[in-house]
């Protein structure tokens, strides 16, 4: 009974339950975390109050990877045992992740700007994440050219995976290659390099933003059956 | 392997190379691409030395990558059409196997025209000499892996019919790792500079794109063929 989740119907069911109530809770959290970035976090020394769009353009960053290695991951899922929801998540989470790895590149050239005097340079971080960006891109046109759905999205399955194998690879290719943009301050072993004010609303931000991924990608999921025949979905239910 | 795929691999390989011999004058489009395109550069750029030897590594790399790109979506595309793709993966011989044939062929038909074609350009965009053996052995370990992950784009574009217009979306971001390294040895080696890590990095790529790959292409083609 637990796994009736991995029907079409079921899928649809626990999606209708589930996505309201994430993005409800993702709507809280990102109140909480936008109060306290934009208002409650001290000023920086250095930056003033422009640093403050870290709180978007980090967690933004953030589910940039996540969203690709969820997707990954449910084409993965849906290669290998070949299961239906789970090419359909699949084809869910591709534009959401796309669309965070579009934020993450805009909010970082509006940062940019003032502080590196530049909308855009060619580093090591902001080309891994328009490369990234392209990834998305190549998956959802894949899937949106077969004819077949199916086919289409376990196609875009293997390209994932092979973007998944590839993603590293750019990453270390282009920041032996040029780097401008800083080191990680938060995600490395030792203690965060952020005081714990500031990085107290990063984190609400970053579990909005993974609760709206969540809420979002179930949300189209729903679409996605909705558009599908409604044969299919009788057959998988008897 | 057994005796019965390498019996298909070499069959498949000398299949592909006559094909190709056939109709010689197709497979050497990508090589006339090449050419013009690294041919646009003095023209759009600059003509004068010193610009075109620093603009040389990344143009013949970039010229590669493009010519390989153009010519991927031949790789699958007749045997589909006629049928004979249909019945390799029918065959109990295993796909992947028979994917490997199929790029090795198409590299030596299009690939190594490029790797030879490769210093030629080079040297007319005035790179210095000392660094034509890190391009040609660039090319050499580099075009291959193009090729490899080249098959898997092109297995999952062959039963689209825009197919064709899709598959540069798709192998381009793959082709970034190949293409700065591929460069980077060039430029290191121009400067003076050791350039034995960028090419231990284009080793270590062709090897896993020769491990994955066909398995992937093997997988796509399922997909594109039912």
């Amino acid at each position: 009974m637990a796994w009736t989740f991995l029907t079409t119907r079921g899928l649809d069911g626990l999606a209708a339950r589930w996505a309201p109530r994430l993005l409800a809770v993702s709507a809280l959290l990102l109140v909480a975390g936008l109060y306290g970035g934009l208002v409650l976090a001290p000023t920086d020394e250095e930056q003033g109050e422009a640093y403050r769009i870290i709180y978007v353009h980090v967690p933004a960053a953030w589910l940039s990877l996540y969203g690709y290695v969820a997707m990954a991951a449910f084409g993965a899922v849906a290669l290998i045992w070949r299961i239906r929801v789970a090419e359909v998540m699949m084809a869910a989470a591709a534009p959401v992740g796309a669309a965070f790895t579009a934020l993450a590149l805009a909010t970082g050239s509006i940062w940019g700007k003032p502080m590196w005097g530049t909308w855009w340079v060619w580093d090591a971080r902001l080309t891994s994440e328009l490369i990234l960006l392209f990834l998305y891109i190549g998956v959802m046109a894949l899937r949106a050219a077969a004819e077949d759905p199916r086919a289409g999205a376990r196609a875009a399955a293997i390209l994932a995976l092979a973007g998944v194998v590839n993603v590293p690879i750019v990453h270390f290719s282009v920041e032996w290659w040029n780097t401008l943009h800083q080191g990680p301050t938060v995600t490395r072993l030792a203690a965060p390099a952020i005081h714990p004010a500031m990085l107290a609303p990063l984190l609400v931000m970053a579990a909005a933003f993974m609760v709206y991924h969540a809420g979002a990608v179930l949300l189209r999921a729903r679409c996605l059956l909705a558009r599908e025949p409604a044969a299919a979905l009788a057959e998988e239910a008897a | 392997m057994s005796a019965g795929a390498a019996g298909a691999f070499a069959a498949l390989v000398r299949r592909d190379l006559l094909l190709a011999w056939r109709r010689r004058g197709d497979r050497l489009v990508p090589l006339a691409f090449f050419v013009m395109v690294t041919a646009l550069f003095p023209l759009g750029v600059s003509p004068e030395r010193a610009v075109l030897a620093t603009l040389a590594p990344g143009v013949v790399w970039a010229g590669a990558v493009l010519a390989t790109l153009l010519g991927m979506d031949t790789l699958f595309r007749s045997d589909l059409e006629d049928g004979t793709l249909e019945q390799m993966l029918l065959s109990p011989l295993p796909a992947p196997v028979l994917v490997l044939a199929k790029v090795l062929a198409h590299w030596l038909v299009t690939g190594l025209p490029l790797v030879l074609a490769g210093p030629v350009l080079a040297g007319a965009l005035h790179l210095p000499a000392h660094a034509q053996p890190v391009l040609v052995a660039g090319l050499l370990l580099g075009t291959p892996a193009l090729s490899l992950v080249g098959a898997v784009g092109a297995s999952l574009t062959v039963g689209l019919r825009r197919g064709g217009m899709l598959l540069p979306v798709l192998l381009l971001p793959l082709y970034v790792p190949v293409l700065t390294f591929g460069a980077g040895a060039v430029a290191a080696a121009a400067a003076g500079l050791p350039a034995a890590g960028h090419l231990y990095a284009l080793g270590a790529i062709l090897a896993l794109a020769a491990t994955l790959a066909p398995w992937a292409a093997a997988a796509g083609l399922r997909i594109s063929v039912a």
